[in-house]
């Protein structure tokens, strides 16, 4: 088992692995997508209260948990560069930023979308609002940060702190809409409780959930090989492909 | 664990852990301009701005909500079930206004201790359900 990991941090091993594993992941992401869409756009009802439009749920909560899940993932990345120096948690790392980048952008767009005709407004400077686009500022000042420094490795290392850094942010997102007053409502699933949401709406929102999470893991594995050609592009192995 | 990575995790967990007491000082401090409305019980109390415009959320009050005058005025109380604030607004409300739907309005309390909106938001809540199960439970509910 800690073989097998530690090959698999192996940029070479990787590449060859994760090579494999794409076609299944298309696979994956394919039926959940279509099957999530599907239960959610036609066969889940319309809700009592907000009717056709809360459908925009199935698209905007997904996309919300996984600029959280994508955030935590890139410091937990961040301390295992910065305990261990690890190749492949670097290209992990800013593989990850512009997909969480996107999700999130995708969560406050969507969210914005709902925002006019349910609260009557596309943006208010409330607490879960507010801390979301932070998080977008995040991911953008990673990327940034990453591209500044011209040496790879040193950019990873403050990369690193940067992403460990930013991780606070994550509990304020989730505990902001309970820590303060907010336009925006409190947690439907993600609660000890019972989730208040019909089963009906539940399974294909976490249909798309799942179709989102093997996206991400599809859109790493694509990034994370581009990444390990860039920069093993003068090893042995390379030419030998 | 080597102990040059032992010292690199300790440093890292003290570094998260130091931005995360900055940061939660830094809120605490800020708390009342994050809260994004008052409560009713809150302006009755004094504790809202009198000069400047500041939001106050609650439940409207089921058979308050009237059109006096001209009819492009509506009036409702606002209630957070200690304390109730009638609110006057002129303007577009959203569709999720109704009686019993929780809403944040926008304005400035007048002399006779009136609040006078010039935006009115509806808070939605987190439950999601079909629209039969809806009429089921408020029929147990009579």
């Amino acid at each position: 088992m800690f073989l097998w990991f530690h090959k698999l941090g192996s940029p070479p091993h990787f590449y060859r692995i994760a090579g494999k594993w794409i076609p299944w992941l298309n696979w994956m992401f394919l039926v959940l997508l279509v099957a999530g869409l599907y239960g959610g756009l036609v066969l889940a009802p319309p809700d009592y209260q907000q009717g056709e439009s809360y459908r925009i749920i199935f698209v905007h909560v997904p996309a919300a948990w996984m600029s959280l899940f994508i955030y935590v993932a890139m410091a937990v990345c961040g301390a295992i560069i910065i305990i261990w120096r690890m190749k492949l948690a670097e290209i992990v790392l800013i593989s990850s930023a512009p997909i969480g980048a996107s999700f999130t952008f995708l969560a406050l767009v969507t969210g914005s979308l709902w925002g006019k005709p349910m609260w009557g407004t596309y943006w208010v400077w409330d607490a879960r609002l507010t801390s979301e686009l932070i998080l977008l500022f995040l991911y953008l000042g990673v990327i940034g940060l990453h591209n500044a420094i011209d040496d790879k490795r040193t950019a990873a290392r403050a990369v690193a702190i940067l992403a460990l850094v930013g991780v606070v942010n994550i509990p304020i997102i989730h505990y902001s809409v309970e820590w303060w007053h907010s336009l925006h409502q409190g947690a439907t699933v993600t609660k000890f409780d019972k989730p208040s949401i019909h089963w009906s709406m539940l399974l294909p929102l976490l249909l798309m959930a799942l179709a989102f999470q093997v996206y991400y893991v599809l859109a790493l594995f694509h990034r994370c090989r581009a990444e390990i050609l860039r920069r093993e592009r003068n090893s042995k192995w390379i030419e030998e492909l | 664990m080597t102990p040059a990575r032992k010292k690199r995790l300790g440093l890292i967990l003290l570094m998260v852990a130091g931005v995360a007491t900055g940061v939660g000082f830094a809120l605490k401090s800020l708390d009342q301009n994050i809260m994004f409305f008052f409560t009713p019980t809150e302006v009755v109390g004094g504790k809202a701005p009198a000069d400047k415009l500041f939001r106050m959320g609650g439940m409207v009050v089921a058979g308050t909500v009237k059109r006096p005058g001209d009819g492009l005025t509506v009036q409702f109380d606002l209630t957070d079930n200690e304390q109730n604030v009638t609110v006057k607004f002129a303007g577009i409300l959203p569709d999720l206004f109704r009686e019993g739907q929780g809403i944040i309005a926008n304005g400035k309390l007048n002399q006779s201790g009136e609040f006078v909106a010039e935006e009115v938001l509806a808070k939605h809540d987190e439950t999601y359900m079909p629209p039969e199960l809806a009429g089921m439970q408020s029929k147990t509910e009579n």
